[in-house]
């Protein structure tokens, strides 16, 4: 049996008082996963009694479980508390989940991004657990006057054999509350899990499927003003003047004021990334007043300089972060790219010779992948309550990084942090854009000047036009082939604007003899930020349909190609400092293989394959498409994962059908281009987003049967698809597809999109 | 300004708002019935959709002028215990990942087997083509429909 350290993670077990009050708001437990009928219902208990920051239960055995990260759709708000269950010992349907504020003297790391909740949330989640129950076990060993090592415990009850005594755990719960914590706790070997590895719905559902207030957006309070802004028309513009009379004379209007984020001295961290750090506010007596007045106002912008701030990355001391000056259009960035395509970049690895093997080659491949800028476009449009007085601060909004802006509502608004309080809303989508919680910082000033709490709501357009984008990429990959088509080496030179997108220690490296991994890329004032899978969502593609035309010049199959590859990087690794588990990868690969019955499709049907190890875990995905009435439909995609052990096996699921969709979306559709600073597209009128009708028609998930910890899904399922897309559609169509989005291009072969 | 008495979810409600106020925001801002959710206020993503007169339209765009007594639902009102077929279908279903797309969901689906209580997967693939769901959960949402459809 393991054994966990409690020191691991002394936070979890600082207790704010060990008598918790009851009297929250709690609602039904929705977790044995079907409507309660009244019996099922749980009792609120008359007391609650905290074990530790994440586990407190009640005198009739109720348990409540805090969820510390933000929710953003990946469940971790059901999956996390399904791993302190399963320490816990707990009976699922005894179980309350409640989103925990953020707390950061109570938990570690509540930050939602980099498919990390469950991988990191593991240790310090089953301690967390496992130590609550055996202080219950301790209590019981008091209070019967037995050995604790001669106690039993499960679904919420304790028993001593040899005595006959048996409790549930609200028995013994406000004991066990006030028993020091031990310093080492027991841990399950993973064949005795009980919960982790089922399926549980998500703990939330009732309230989504019944429209109950759950959002930011959503709350309200007595004595609430509402707010929108505006922010300048282009990226690489700031605001020059404006007349606040041109709305305030406006029905419902009380107030427009520009708003600043940042004090002159203020050091940015990483995720303080505001497009536009000063707008103009309008506050009001309505949503739709406030929205309507933007129209109104009288404003003048001009283009702004080159500037630069101070900024800390991840250590390190701080340094210059250099915004340039311009108006930027996607006809210059695309000329600008094609101009460093050919200008030699940044070595990001070598291996062996590769210049050497391109010189003796008897044929090279050359060929050049490209993708636009992405807008995140999460269904719940960028808002944020706040309620700021003269001595504290109420936060209330969608973060996926609440750590990470608290310093800046605190420097903005001129209060400690200890004054701040900021409570995490369950989010409309993140997919790493609120991780950049500039709206946070926007509310709490316009609540501050105002006077009075206010929900600021960005319009559909101000959202879409507001940047952190995912950044525009190209990437040259280059083979070297010998007279008998044998790979001599493998040259990647990719960039984008800002950045790269290579990974330069990934598969293929380690797997070739000669290769060579360069970078470059190119500045601009538009402004970038994490996109699902950051830089993996592009070069995955680039590669893995790279990988497939390079297979068929050597007259391999697609799977075979990489499996050799792998089995090289696996035996007789190339360099030492390979970020990828070559069995593992080669793994997903066999298992969808055999899954997806790969060597018979069925008639009609194109397939391609793809796959792609990022955020640790592994995906292979095969998309089998065929032509309908000259319109490319996407038939099946078959998934095979390794995330080591799978926590909530039907959420785990959905995660991979919903990134599949979204790959395939942004495959075909995804597309922000520019014209003098303006985004081209504001709205979903004319940017496209996958529907129901350009959905597969069926995706089949597989899961490697693993021991391994668990690491996260809410990013790799996604960089695979957008090749294993271009691949099948190669075969649909003869037609190789090197720019994103596809759909473009499929309407020149005369097919409907 | 003007003074509108609304039958909303059955019941008679009086809101003093500019008439050209979506029911949209009369819903959110002045009624405090948030289920209804904001998305693009054009008509084009169909998370504010509700019945008017049993049929599912995009509230975001309807002037609360032009409602009159037009029987409004909401996914507050869809089913007094949120029991409608549909909504139990996405609890079968566990259809949601963020969830906010969700309620315009329910109330296309719901709409559409009103009129169509056996649809096929072209027709709710029609019929539910105007709602965008960011996470992708199109596939559960057909097949919660299709569950809904025998349990009507």
């Amino acid at each position: 049996m393991a054994t966990s350290t409690t020191k691991l993670d002394r936070r979890s077990f600082l207790k704010v008082s060990a008598l918790a009050g009851g009297g929250l708001v709690l609602s039904f437990s929705w977790l044995a996963g079907c409507k309660p009928t009244p019996e099922q219902a749980l009792t609120l208990p008359k007391e609650w009694f905290e074990l530790n920051s994440y586990i407190k239960i009640g005198e009739n055995g109720v348990v409540t479980l805090y969820s510390a990260n933000p929710e953003f759709g990946s469940n971790i708000k059901t999956s996390m508390p399904m791993i302190l269950a399963e320490e816990l010992d707990v009976d699922w349907k005894m179980v309350l989940v409640e989103q925990a504020d953020f707390w950061p003297e109570r938990f570690e790391r509540q930050f939602t991004g980099g498919s990390q909740g469950i991988r990191q949330g593991w240790t310090p989640l089953r301690t967390a657990g496992a130590t609550a129950k055996q202080l219950l076990i301790t209590a019981a060993a008091q209070t019967w006057k037995v050995p604790a090592s001669e106690i039993t415990a499960g679904a919420g009850q304790l028993e001593h054999k040899a005595s006959g005594k048996k409790g549930g755990y609200g028995e013994f719960a406000s004991l066990a509350a006030t028993l020091p914590v031990p310093e080492e706790v027991p841990l399950k070997d993973p064949k005795d899990f009980k919960l982790i590895g089922t399926s549980k719905k998500n703990v939330d559902l009732e309230k989504i499927i019944s429209g109950t207030p759950l959002f930011g957006i959503d709350n309200q309070v007595e004595g609430m003003k509402y707010a929108a802004i505006v922010h300048p028309p282009a990226f690489g513009m700031k605001l020059a003047s404006f007349d606040a009379s041109s709305v305030t004379s406006l029905p419902g209007i009380q107030d427009a004021f520009a708003i600043q984020l940042f004090k002159e001295d203020y050091v940015r961290n990483f995720f303080d990334t505001a497009t536009f750090p000063e707008l103009v506010a309008i506050v009001g007596n309505s949503t739709w007043e406030v929205l309507q007045a933007k129209k109104s106002l009288k404003a003048t912008w001009e283009k702004a300089p080159e500037s630069s701030f101070s900024m800390t990355g991840f250590g390190g001391p701080p340094y210059q972060f250099k915004v340039p000056s311009g108006l930027e259009s996607t006809e210059t960035h695309q000329a600008k790219m094609a101009e460093y395509i050919t200008k030699p970049g940044n070595v990001l690895r070598r291996d062996g010779d590769p210049e050497g093997a391109f010189k003796k080659a008897a044929k090279i491949i050359e060929k050049t992948y490209t993708a636009p800028f992405l807008a995140h476009n999460t269904m719940e449009p960028v808002n944020c309550f706040a309620h700021v007085s003269a001595d504290k601060a109420e936060i209330y909004g969608p973060t996926q990084a609440p750590e990470f802006i608290i310093g800046t509502i605190a420097s903005a608004l001129g209060l400690p942090k200890e004054k701040i309080s900021i409570k995490l809303a369950r989010m409309g989508g993140g997919f790493g854009l609120r991780a950049y919680s500039h709206h946070l910082v926007e509310a709490a000033l316009i609540s501050q000047k105002a006077g009075v709490p206010i929900k600021m709501v960005y319009s559909r357009e101000d959202d879409m036009t507001y940047g952190i984008y995912r950044p525009s990429y190209s990437a040259t990959y280059r083979a070297a082939l010998d007279a008998n088509n044998k790979l001599l080496a493998l040259h990647v030179k990719a960039g984008g604007i800002p950045e790269t997108p290579i990974h330069a220690d990934r598969f293929p490296a380690g797997a070739i003899d000669n290769y060579l991994a360069e970078g470059w890329q190119i500045e601009s004032n538009i402004t970038i930020g994490a996109f699902r899978a950051p830089g993996s969502n592009f070069i995955a593609a680039a590669e893995q349909s790279f990988l497939d035309e390079l297979a068929e010049v050597m007259g391999k199959d697609p799977i075979d190609f990489r499996l050799e590859l792998l089995k090289r990087a696996e035996t007789n690794p190339v360099g030492e400092k390979n970020d990828y588990d070559a069995k593992r990868y080669a793994g997903v690969l066999e298992l969808v293989r055999e899954k997806s019955k790969w060597a018979t499709p069925a008639a009609g049907l194109h397939r391609g394959v793809s796959a792609y190890f990022c955020h640790n875990s592994y995906v292979a995905e095969v998309v089998d498409t065929k032509i309908v009435d000259a319109k490319p439909v996407v038939e099946k995609v078959y998934a095979a994962v390794d995330c080591g052990i799978v926590v909530n096996k039907d959420a785990a699921i959905n995660m991979g059908e919903g990134a599949i969709v979204d790959g395939i979306g942004n495959a075909f559709f995804g597309e922000l281009t520019f014209k003098d600073g303006v985004p081209n597209k504001n709205n979903f009128h004319t940017y496209r987003m996958i529907r129901q009708q350009d959905a597969p028609k069926a995706i089949e998930v597989h899961f490697v049967d693993s021991k391994e910890e668990p690491t996260g899904l809410g990013e790799p399922y996604f960089p695979p698809v957008f090749a294993a897309l271009a691949n099948s559609l190669y075969k649909a169509t003869g037609k190789r597809y090197y720019q994103q989005p596809f759909a473009p291009q499929l309407e020149m072969e005369n097919l409907k999109m | 300004m003007a003074t509108f008495t609304l039958n909303i979810n059955g019941s008679s409600m009086q809101v003093e708002v500019d008439p050209n106020t979506p029911i949209l925001w009369v819903l959110r801002d002045h009624l405090s019935l948030v289920g209804t959710k904001f998305g693009c206020g054009m008509a084009q993503c169909g998370a504010c959709t509700i019945h008017l007169d049993g049929a599912a339209i995009r509230s975001c765009s309807l002037p609360v002028s032009s409602v009159g007594s037009s029987e409004i639902t909401t996914i507050e009102g869809l089913a007094e215990k949120a029991d409608h077929p549909v909504q139990l279908a996405w609890i079968e279903h566990d259809v949601p990942q963020c969830g906010y797309c969700q309620a315009g969901q329910i109330m296309s689906a719901a709409a559409l087997l009103r009129e169509n209580p056996s649809p096929t997967d072209e027709e709710i693939e029609s019929a539910m083509q105007g709602n965008l769901c960011r996470c992708g959960t199109y596939l559960r949402i057909k097949a919660a429909i299709k569950t809904a459809s025998q349990n009507l």
